[in-house]
Formats: structure tokens, sequence, C-alpha cells
């Protein structure tokens, strides 16, 4: 299904702009990565910072008006998905590609029940008889641990709870076993112990699928466990990219350094104040010439704020959009080899 | 609970919340246990911790002690002198001393009031100033971090984070001595949440405060808490200090809990052992018999559906509520697998 060297998907400069009563919004600003085969990419960034708009450009979800997608290329297994017409769009949508988003309940039809919500699916994809989806509907209730599933399929969606819904969606998403699954905040709604559930399930079930995963999140512990290489993005534009380890290990931004060291460690003794990153993420519509960062940043020299940083790749693989990358990535390294000592 | 040495500022014995919940033609009501006979001391100048799922009756606690939900049973001291019969006049009078902040900063603060209206609104009521309310409010903004520059700007113009801070000015503008904050963080970005954090811990020294503060976050309550209450299905079910809470865990569902937490270290998380529980939090309209976590423990046995566990000591300064735990025997693993059946009812 994927082409020669592997490749799902690749998004090669990925401009999204939002034309507003404030001026253009540039949400996404020049993005690119590789997912192979297989694969699970974690995008991580707050609020404003485009990753969930990166995914829906990648889906063609973007309103046109107000969005447009101003330029870059996404390739879906050798397909240009920007330059096709909507209605081929559509027949990748939720066969090839699937998603899931935060909200299940919202993106659930509350007046039908579950069974014909997940048989819509299969019968217009597959091509599957009213039978067959139905025997398919209960399969992947089965598989994403729903109990009673021959019960629940005939029950609308608020005889479940946060988390059942969720495994609905998922199964849902995963009927027609899609070869790229895009989760966006899948778990953020949900209490600690559903989400556990919820990760274990998306990780046994690409172990056993293959499914080549985008999990967007906030949160730098459910990449942490969960992904091959992690997208850090800010303000629109990709601020660091490593394999997962990496990342943790020796962090070469600014940016993500912050971001770990602001998440409280319960192993720390308390009675220490937190490291806290200063200043409020910028209005992305009224953007600093320099580095959107700047003003924000410990390590920021006049040249920050003046300059648009450079994407310096500081190792294999690994990428970080700083004036000083190789500095703060040298530093973070010595710092990791010192803690392992 | 009372291994507190006296300085007690809020305690609560028995406090109960209950709801008549639906009931129409063809159905009885139900009564919600939101909170369900808890009694904990917090101390002066300590932050205590409490951490629950969803639906446990966290917020339906921290609002009873400050009476903004009723209680249906139980007592509430606040430095000796009890809340629970208070008129509501005399109760409003209390609120000098007892404070609030929420977790939707948007939703609590009216969007058609100037912030120095939101912060100056209490000083007014309470008629606290001495010198203008102007002076007082411009004080308080700096305190928590907002120009004064911003006075006469709307809810609507601020960050989530810019709007947590006006509610804490809000809440300080009485100059209080005991806070509830509910959820503080839980609608703000990362990078925000650290700085939330800090400024009530810099405000608790700088201002002698007290906080019960509420969490689905365990990282944050482990950071910010002395000592922590982990609370189900309307019960405490484990008290201890928070560093113990977190070494050594002694109820089932702590430690599920503690668990759960993804860990930002990907080392770590491919190493850990991981509980993850069955099922969702049972509904607290009709919650399983006996002892509520019954349904999801791994070591429930059939006695754990028949008794309520109560809240014990089980080790100095540590109390949990599980049948299958005592002093002697504080270890449910090995309880467990010894077979040892109920050891204290």
């Amino acid at each position: 299904m994927s082409n020669i060297n592997g490749t799902i998907l690749s998004v090669d400069g990925l401009k999204t702009y939002f034309h507003t009563e404030d001026g253009v919004v540039k949400a996404v600003d020049g993005i690119s990565f590789e997912l192979k085969k297989g694969e699970t990419l974690g995008i991580v960034g707050e609020s404003g910072s485009g990753k969930s708009v990166t995914n829906l450009s990648v889906m063609r979800l973007i309103q046109q008006p107000p969005g447009e997608i101003a330029g870059g290329s996404v390739v879906f297994d050798g397909i240009d998905v920007l330059a096709l017409p909507i209605d081929e769009v559509r027949k990748i949508r939720g066969r090839r590609i699937a998603m899931i988003f935060q909200d299940p309940m919202t993106s659930l039809n509350p007046f039908l029940k579950i069974s014909k919500q997940l048989m819509e699916v299969t019968e217009l994809h597959l091509g599957h008889t009213k039978q067959q989806a139905r025997e398919h509907a209960l399969k992947m209730l089965k598989l994403v641990g729903i109990p009673d599933a021959e019960k629940r399929l005939d029950e609308y969606p608020h005889e479940f709870s946060g988390g059942m819904r969720q495994r609905v969606m998922i199964a849902m998403a995963l009927s027609c076993d899609p070869e790229l699954l895009i989760a966006d905040e899948p778990t953020t709604a949900l209490d600690v112990t559903i989400q556990a559930q919820i990760l274990e399930l998306i990780r046994d079930l690409k172990a056993r699928m293959g499914t080549s995963v985008i999990l967007i999140t906030h949160d730098l512990g459910v990449v942490a466990g969960m992904t091959d290489k992690i997208i850090v993005m800010y303000a629109g534009k990709v601020f660091e990219q490593a394999p997962t380890s990496e990342l943790f290990a020796s962090p070469a931004n600014p940016y993500t350094k912050g971001l770990l060291r602001s998440v409280p460690d319960p192993a720390h003794e308390q009675g220490q104040p937190l490291y806290q990153i200063p200043g409020l993420p910028p209005d992305v519509a009224h953007l600093p010439p320099g580095c959107p960062f700047a003003e924000r940043c410990d390590r920021a020299e006049d040249i920050c704020r003046l300059e648009f940083p450079p994407f310096v790749e500081v190792s294999e693989g690994h990428h970080s959009l700083c004036h000083f990358a190789a500095e703060v990535f040298q530093s973070s390294a010595a710092a990791a080899d010192k803690s392992t000592d | 609970m009372s291994e507190t040495d006296g300085n007690n500022l809020i305690s609560i014995q028995d406090l109960q919340v209950h709801y008549r919940s639906g009931g129409g033609l063809f159905s009885a009501a139900k009564t919600v246990k939101a909170v369900d006979g808890v009694s904990l001391d917090i101390k002066k100048g300590e932050t205590l911790g409490l951490v629950g799922e969803s639906g446990c009756g966290k917020s339906t606690l921290g609002k009873a002690i400050l009476r903004l939900t009723e209680p249906t049973g139980g007592e509430i001291e606040y430095d000796g002198k009890s809340l629970r019969m208070l008129s509501r006049s005399a109760m409003r009078e209390q609120r000098k001393h007892l404070q609030m902040v929420f977790q939707d900063p948007y939703a609590s603060l009216n969007p058609r009031m100037t912030v120095g209206n939101i912060i100056g609104e209490p000083i007014r009521t309470f008629g606290l100033s001495n010198g203008s309310v102007e002076q007082r409010v411009q004080e308080l903004m700096e305190t928590v971090g907002l120009s004064r520059r911003f006075v006469k700007r709307y809810p609507h113009e601020f960050s989530g984070g810019q709007r947590q801070r006006i509610g804490i000015a809000r809440a300080l503008a009485v100059d209080p001595e005991f806070i509830v904050a509910d959820e503080p963080i839980s609608a703000l970005d990362v990078s925000i949440q650290a700085q939330i954090m800090n400024l009530l811990e810099r405000l608790q020294a700088e201002k002698h405060l007290t906080y019960l503060f509420i969490s689905h976050d365990l990282r944050a309550v482990r950071h910010l808490s002395d000592r922590v209450a982990v609370m189900y299905l309307g019960r405490i079910v484990e008290l201890a200090d928070g560093r113990d809470i977190y070494r050594e865990p002694l109820m089932p569902y702590t430690k599920a809990l503690i668990s759960a937490v993804p860990l930002p270290d990907p080392e770590l998380e491919a190493k850990r052992e991981r509980i993850i529980l069955k099922g969702d939090v049972p509904s607290p309209i009709d919650p399983p018999k006996g002892c509520h976590f019954n349904t999801r423990c791994p070591y429930a046995i059939p006695e754990c559906s028949v008794v309520s566990p109560k809240l014990v000591r089980i080790k100095p300064r540590h109390y949990a509520a599980c049948i299958r735990i005592d002093a002697d025997n504080p270890n449910i693993e090995e309880n467990a697998a010894s077979g040892l059946g109920v050891l204290s009812a």
C-alpha cells in the first residue's frame, strides 16, 4: 500500500492561513514532516500553536473562507491530497485516513443508535450490506473492549460514559482498517484512569493492525510513552522535531526545554518553585519580526528579536528552530550525560 | 484525623451533601451522596490537596466547606467557630475569611464588569478599604502579576491565565485566611499552569494563607500540597503527607491513580508497570455497596461489597480506608498473596 521507502504521509512546507478582521492569522506557517508506515508521530503544542489546524489541513477540513491552504504539499501514499477534487478526498477520509477528536459526544450523532453510526461507515466505504455492516460493527465494538457489545450496539451515545464513547469513536475510526489514524487530544476530556485505558487500547490496536498514528496533545507525558518521534509547535511553526527519546533526553530548543521543566515531577522534593516560562503566547495575527518565542526565552539575545531563526539540524533527524540550537543541544546533552553517570 | 497539633484552621466532621435526584411519575427519587461523611482537619498555613476523578465529589466538598453548597449533615468549624448553623448573613460575614478560586475563570467573572470593578466589589461590599478602593485594586493587580494599566478592561480581553489571576486577585481582595482553589489550573496551558502554581505558592508564603487545593492532576497536587486526601465516590479513601502518598501509597485506588499518570520520560514510561483499572467510575446515584471501589479493585474479596471501610490510621500521619489493610499488615499485595481475609472490620 505504501510507496517504496515506506513513507505513508509526507507534508512539505504546509501553510494554512485564516483571513480575519484582525489581519491574516498564519495558524500553520511552513510545516514539514514525514511519517513512515507503522510509525507514531506526536505533535505537541499549547492552544493556538497550530497543532490541530495542521491535521485538519491534511484532511482538507479547513473551511474556506476564512481559511486557506496558502502553500505547501500533502502527499498521502503517493497521492497529492491538496490537488484532489473534494469528492476524491472524501473517499480517502474515513477509509484510509481516520480521525478521532477530543470530545466524542460532539462527534457522535445523539439521535442515532451506535449501530447505525458504525454501520454507515462500512456501508459507504466498503460497500457492506446491512447484515455485513452490523456484524462488522459488533466485531469492532468487541475489539475496542466494550463489554456486553451485542446489547450496547443498539444504544444511543448518551447511554455511554465518556471513556466508552471514546472507545466507540475509535471503533468507528478503525472500522475500515485505515492506514493512518489521526488522534487529536483523544484523552484530554477523560479522567486519568480512563485515559490510561484508552492509551493502552491505542497502543495495542496499533501493534495488532500496524496503523500509522499521529497523536496530537498538549501533554508531554502522553507522547513520551506512545510515540516514535515528536514535533513541538509554537505560534504556527515547528520549533523542534526529533526522535522521542532524544527530544526528552537532549532538547535543542529553549521552548521545549522550558515545557519539560515546567511539568511538576512527583519524585522531586517539595518546596522548590516550579520552573516557569514567563509571559504569554504571542498573538499569531501580530507576530514580531524575529523569533516568536524571543520575548519569553531565557536564552534570547538581540538577534532573536530582529531575525527569524534558522531551522538547524543538530543531529540526525533532530531539528530546532533557534539561533542557538547547537549550543542549547550541547548543554542539554552534557546535562543528560552527567545525570546518567 | 486529628494527628495535627491543635492548630486547625478548618475542621470538618462527618460532612454530608446528599441530593435528591430524578423521581417522576413512575420512578422513585434517588439520593445522590455527593459527599458521604467526610472528616478532615486543615492546619493553619498548610495546603491540603484533594484529588479524585470527575464525579467523586471533590468540588462539592470544597463548596460545602464554604457553604456555597449547603451541607445536609455534619459539622464545619473555622478557627474553632461552627459555621454550619450560622444564618445566611452571618455566613456572608465569614466569607471575608473564606474565599474560593474557580476552575473556569471566564464563567466565574462577570463579563460586563471591568477588572477594576470585579476586584473592587468585595472590598466595597465588606467596607474593607481604609484608603481608596482604586489604590487597593491596583495593589492587588500587581500582587498577582497583572499590569495596573488593565484596570478598565473587561474579562474577554484577557487570556485564560490572566483571567485566573483576576479570579485570584478577587479572592485576595478581602484578605482571607483560607482559600478553596477548585481546579484552578486545569483549563490552562502547560506553560501557564506553572505560573499560576508559583503564584499560589508565593501568595501563601507572603500572606500566610491556608489552601484546600482541589485537582484531578496528581502532579500538580503533589507539587503544591503538604498533605493529600484522595477521594472516591463521596468518601476520603486515603490521607497522607504528599511525599508518602507518592512513595508509599497504601490504597489500590491511589496506586492505580498514580500509575495512570503518564510521565514525561520515555525510558521510565517503557519500564514502569501500569495498573490499568477495569471499567468506569460507577455512578454516584447508585454506588456499589460496601467499599465503593470494590467493583474495580483487583484485591476485592466478598466482604468488600458488604463492609464500608472506615478511614483508619495505618502508619504515623497516614490513613487509609480498606478492610484488607491495617497497621500490622499495611501492604495490600502481600495481604492478598498470603490469602489474608478480613483483617479488621
